[in-house]
This record gives structure tokens, sequence and C-alpha cells, in this order.
């Protein structure tokens, strides 16, 4: 299991394409995070993060808060460490048994990583949307009713159909398929197979929705309704999406986060990044010049 | 010629051509700028040159092969007087068999009649002037063959394409061969099975409820009355299959969970292999373990516990059959269970499930498909095991559903009938067929519920 899934994760680091010395120049042992990591609301705070697959760094001292209610992107070249920066907010990194994760986690406080925490309650809370839709092979009601069923979440069958519906709608899936929620999961299109994977993920009430490249398997209009779904998702969620495009990046986040070779290379506000990044390297990335 | 000889010729001639043919097509563009303006490359041309020499001569000296006995035959026994072509089939081919062999030198003249030493001078002279045509039709197929595709040999000849094609009726034919396998073992058990039924009923066979294969040999020979119903077979069959796979599915199914969930790399990399010895071990070692070991523990444990156990119990032989299954349980399921893909695990885990709940709710039911057929293959195994039954159930055909008791299956019967001095024309002898038959009919049906089974409850998954 452990390659299958390291391939995604870790293939490319160091696949940058552009000048050698711009590599050089991130890889001096100290760097410090240019703009403003830290956030006055923080729902979710990540210090020093450092991880390893096996021997390879993957991430190096990172440090960054995840506001309440905001959308943040994290971009950056492929293998930057900004999908493992995401796993490592809901754990999901447990599963890979070479990986190895340093600093400290919160959310709301409660430290993520504790001796105490319950993995399981915690993912509850911190939900995931993955690159690849993935519904279960089962049907549509049954992939979101499946979270309330584990964590008994409905008490008798109509609350769980309030729960699917809801879900459903707040997905703004419900209206395209409220006569087929028998019908498989796997037979919907690839976009609508996404917003069932939002809806699967909103079925428990999460806090926090972390979205690894939900739209890089879509089409552009899928993708298009995806991403207006993320800016209503905002009212109720916090929401961290990681994503290879840019445009995607400044139309839905409010804040972004640069990466490059598992550094933290500058975050800020959205519209300055993308309008007056501070660094050389934030630069080239946003205008093309790598990537 | 020895047909071995002209084997090795023929593989010769075959080498000669890939050289010709090689050859050949560097000769052709020798004014026209080299190899760079023939089609395919110059070993393509020695391939096809090969290949032409090589096929249609091994087709002739296989079909000479299979046909020259009956053909020769033919033609010896159409010159022998009247009165031995007017004997039964049997008596003619024994009758021949002698001309044969005094032919070969393998018995003297004194067991022959006179018109037998002449048919066999005749037939000694046919078979030899058969070796010699053979030898040259070979060859000069080969030859030709050769020369023909080395006559085609031009640039512009599209060879690899041809080759190719070539390649593709070979694989063909392979894959046919197989068939035509399969269609020739049923058709010949099928032959047997309805010189059966013609002694015994198909439905006395199908549904009678006692099976005792004795038939008389003398008509005053006393319990000569043979009885032939196939019910206790079955039943005793499924009654040590079912206690098989209650033994190997849970322990199998569970233990390729847990190797493909839980085990680290280290304990797979151990574990597994190990597992599968168990798959390596003869049958027939399973067999006594059995018989000497696992009989007796139980039927001493049933003392213990009052009850009454025969020492050659289905429980016994479907204990250590269900052991013996556990390996291919487990590897298929195992290989299933990996293919489920880590996205629907990254999923179920991500909403906060736990292990256990996505193996539960996730893999197994996107496995079944695959999980079922797995098992249905091993029921399919189980049913068709003999050595273990043989040596530990019993032959009593008793019909009970009862696991402490002796019960027979299917295999053991077959075996039974057949070991030992028989005659091919007595029904007792001919159920080893019919009964070969049904079960031949049995694991078919049981593979057309596995495909169905499959098709109806597969999960699809991307």
């Amino acid at each position: 299991m452990m390659e299958r899934v390291q391939q995604t994760d870790t293939a490319g680091i160091g696949d940058v394409k552009r000048p050698l010395d711009i590599r050089e120049h991130v890889e001096r042992a100290d760097y410090q995070t240019i703009g403003e990591p830290f956030s006055g609301d923080a729902k979710m705070t990540a210090r020093n993060v450092n991880v390893y697959y096996d021997e390879k760094q993957a991430i190096t001292n990172v440090s960054l808060d995840i506001g309440r209610n905001e959308v943040i992107a994290m971009i950056g070249p492929s293998g930057c460490g900004k999908s493992t920066f995401l796993r490592t907010l809901n754990r999901m990194n447990d599963i890979i048994p070479a990986c190895r994760v340093e600093g400290e986690f919160a959310l709301d406080g409660e430290d993520i990583y504790g001796a105490d925490q319950d993995t399981v309650l915690l993912r509850a809370r911190v939900g995931m949307v993955f690159q690849k839709p993935n519904p279960f092979p089962k049907s549509i009601y049954e992939n979101v009713a499946y979270g309330p069923r584990i964590h008994g979440l409905a008490h008798n069958k109509a609350e769980l159909d309030e729960i699917v519906e809801d879900s459903l709608r707040r997905a703004s899936l419900f209206n395209e398929v409220k006569d087929q929620l028998d019908k498989p999961g796997t037979g919907l299109s690839g976009g609508q197979q996404q917003r069932l994977c939002i809806a699967r993920a909103i079925a428990v009430s999460p806090e926090v929705i972390l979205m690894d490249e939900p739209c890089s398997a879509l089409d552009p209009i899928a993708t298009a309704r995806i991403e207006e779904l993320i800016d209503e998702l905002r009212e109720n969620y916090t929401i961290a999406i990681v994503t290879h495009s840019m445009q995607q990046a400044a139309r839905v986040s409010q804040r972004t986060a640069y990466f490059h070779m598992g550094k933290l290379i500058e975050v800020g506000e959205t519209k300055q990044i993308f309008t007056m990044p501070k660094h050389e390297l934030t630069e080239n990335y946003i205008t093309g010049r790598f990537g | 010629m020895e047909t071995t000889t002209v084997f090795l010729v023929l593989v010769l001639l075959t080498f000669i051509s890939f050289f010709a043919g090689r050859k050949r097509s560097h000769a052709v563009t020798s004014g026209l700028g080299g190899v760079r303006s023939l089609h395919s490359l110059p070993k393509h041309y020695g391939y096809m040159a090969a290949l032409w020499a090589l096929l249609p001569a091994l087709l002739i000296l296989v079909l000479w092969l299979v046909l020259e006995n009956s053909i020769l035959a033919r033609i010896v026994m159409n010159e022998l007087p009247g009165g031995v072509r007017e004997l039964p089939v049997n008596e003619q081919g024994l009758y021949f068999n002698q001309i044969v062999s005094y032919a070969r030198g393998a018995i003297d003249a004194a067991q022959l009649d006179a018109a037998q030493i002449a048919a066999a001078d005749h037939y000694r002279d046919l078979s030899s002037s058969s070796r010699t045509i053979k030898a040259l039709l070979v060859f000069l197929v080969a030859i030709l063959g050769a020369a023909l595709a080395l006559r085609r040999i031009r640039p512009a000849l599209r060879a690899r394409n041809h080759v190719e094609g070539i390649f593709k009726w070979i694989l063909f034919a392979c894959s046919f061969l197989a068939v035509l396998t399969t269609l020739g073992i049923v058709l010949s058990v099928l032959f047997e099975a309805i010189r059966f039924f013609h002694a015994i009923p198909l439905m006395d066979f199908l549904f009678g409820l006692e099976w005792s294969p004795q038939m008389a040999i003398r008509a005053d020979q006393v319990a000569a009355s043979g009885s032939f119903g196939f019910v206790p077979l079955l039943v005793g069959t499924l009654l040590i299959s079912t206690v098989a796979m209650v033994i190997a599915v849970p322990v199998g199914l569970m233990s390729a969970i847990y190797l493909s969930e839980y085990a680290t790399r280290r304990f797979r990399a151990i574990t597994k292999p190990v597992l599968e010895i168990l798959a390596g071990v003869p049958t027939v070692v399973y067999g006594f373990f059995a018989a000497l070991t696992v009989a007796p523990f139980i039927r001493d444990l049933g003392a213990t516990l009052g009850l009454h156990v025969a020492s050659e119990s289905a429980l016994a032989a479907g204990l250590v059959m269900g052991i013996m299954i556990i390996p291919f349980v487990m590897s298929l399921s195992d290989d299933i269970i990996n293919a489920v893909p880590d996205t629907l695990r990254e999923a179920s885990l991500g909403m906060g499930a736990t292990m256990n709940e996505t193996i539960r709710k996730v893999l197994l039911p996107a496995a079944l498909p695959g999980i079922v057929g797995g098992i249905l293959l091993a029921v399919s195994r189980a049913i068709g095991e003999t050595m273990i039954v043989v040596m530990a159930a019993g032959l009593s055909a008793r019909l009970t559903i009862n696991p402490l008791e002796a019960v027979t299956t299917i295999t053991v019967q077959i075996v039974t009938l057949l070991v030992g001095d028989q005659e091919f024309d007595n029904p007792k002898t001919l159920a080893a067929f019919a009964l070969g038959l049904v079960l031949f009919f049995v694991t078919l049906l049981l593979n057309v519920i596995a495909l169905y089974v499959v098709r109806k409850y597969r999960e699809q998954y991307e």
C-alpha cells in the first residue's frame, strides 16, 4: 500500500524545470517565509512542520495558520509538498508507514497529533476531498449516507434522508440526482462525481474541508461549478485547497500560500500574491516561468 | 528415415531459409541504396522465409504421422480374405495388431496364419515406403516454401507485417488447441458415459438413493444386484466440500484481509510465502495427515464428548481439505482486495471511518464479486479433490448429512471403479465415466453461477 500512495505524493520532488540557480537559492539551510503566515482568528495552526518519507524530507520548517471561514489556496510546482502538508492536517499521512511528521498542529487550539487525539473524530471534523473523484461503488444515497451512518448522526431513516438531501443540496447536486438516488454514484459524470464527494464530505458536518486538487480531473464547466460551490461553502466551513491552477487560486481563495521544494516561500492575501509577489520564486511561478 | 531425423533436417532447412532470406534481402537492394530502401529489416525477410519453409512442411509431417497408421491398416485389411473383414470390429483390430507385431518382429510366425504373414510382409513394405515418401515430401514442401518466399522478396514486400500476421495465426492455433483438447476430453468421457446409460437408465443413476456398484460376473453370483444411485455420492461430496469451505473461507478471507490491510510489509513478506507453501504440499501428504492424525484425533475427541465418530469421518476429510484450500482462497482474495483502488480507502478513512469499517463497508463490497468468484473456484477444487478423500473419507456410500459419519465422494468412487482389473463392457467400470461426466457438469455449473454472481453484484469502480 505504501508504495502506491507514496508515488502520488512525492513523485517529482525537484522536478522544477527551470533554472538551477533558483533551486540553490531555496536550498540554503535557513529560510524565512515571506508575508504573514499567521492569522488573528485561526481555525487550524501548524508550527515548524517537517515531514519525511523515510530519509527524504518532503516539508521543511513550515508554519501556517488557516483562518476561520476562509479559503486558503496552496500553490506551487509539482512535488513542492503542498499535498503532503494538506494531508498532515487531518493525519491522512498516518496510513503511509514511511511517513514521519514533526511539528505542532492544532485545531481550535486542540493538539491534532496529541496522544489522546482520536484520528477518527479528527477526520470527521476535518474532511477531505481528493484529486480524483472517488465515490464508493454504491448508490448515490449510500455514498452520502456513509459518513452519517458510521458516526451515528441520524437516529432514524427520516433524519438520514434529511441529511442526505441537505448535503446534496449544499453540494448543488440534489436537483440533478434527486430521481436517481438509488443509482450507482460511479455512473455520474466526473464533475457530478466530485460534487458527490463534496456532499459526502459535508454530510458529517466537518468544520474544515481539505481539498486536494479537486478540479484537476474535471473539464472547465464542471470546474466552474465546483468553484462556485467552494465560494458558497465558505460561509459555513473553513477550506484549504491545493491547486495547480493559479486562476483557480485567484478566483476562490482569500489567502494564498506558495510552496516550493518543501518550503513555504510566501503567503499573503491572494490579491497581493498575484499582483505584487514579494519573492522572486513566487513571481517566477505565477508568471509561468516554471511549474 | 526416422521421424526424428526428418524433423531435425526440417529445422536445419528452416535455419538455412532464414539466412537465405536475409541474404536475399540484401541482394535485392544492392543497386537501390542498400538496406535503407527495404520496407522491413533484413531479419524480417529471414523470418518470413524460415516460416514459409517450416510451417507447411511441419503441417504435412504432423498430418502424415496422425493418418499413417489408419491408412496403412485400411490398405492391408482390404487385401485380407473376405472372412476377416466380416469379423466384429474388436477382433479385426486384434487380428491386425498381430500382423503389425509380427512385421515389427515382436512375435514369431508360429502364432499366425498364412494370410497374416503375407499381409505382414506387405505392411512392412508399405510402411518403409511410407517413411521414404514422408521424408521426401516434407523436404520438398520445405524447400518449395522457402523458394517461394525467397522469390517474393523485393524491397517493397512488407515482410514485417507478413511475419506479424503469421504469428497471429500461430497464437490462434495454440489457443484453439486448448479448446480442442477440452472438447476431446469431454467427448471421450461422454461416449463412455452413454454406453453406461444404455445399461443403467439415466433417471436411476441421477435419482437413485443407493450406490453399490457390484455387477455379477457369473449368472449365479450371490449379491449380484448392482445399484448405481448417484445421490449418496453427491451428498457425500457436498458434505465434505461444505466442511472444507466452512474452514477455508473465513480463515482464508480473514488472513487475506489482515495481510493486505494491516500487516507491515515485513510481516507480509515473510507470511505470504509461508502460507503459500501450504499450497505446495502434495495432496497425498494431506491425505495421510488426515487419515493418520486428524481422523483419530477427532474420533477420540468425539469419544470423550460422548459422541460416536466414525474413524473415517467426513469431518476429518473436510477439515484437512479446508486447510489445503486456505492458501488458495487467501491468495485469490488478497489479490482482489489489493486491486481495490487506494482512493476508496482514502475516501473512507478521510471521512473518519475506522479501518474495520472501511474494510467491511467499502473494501469487501467492492471486492465481493472477485471474492465470490474465488470462493466458487475453491469449491470446484474441493469437489474435484481426490487424494485426501480417498485416504480419509472411506468408501461407504451412506446417504447422510452427519459429518461425523463416513461418507464417500464422486472422485473416490471413480478411483475405486477404475483401480484393479476391469472390463470395459461392464457398467461397473463405465459408471466411472458417468460419474466423471456428472462431476464435470457440477463444476461447470458452479463456474457458470460464479460468473453470474460476479456480473450481477459487481460494484463498478474505476
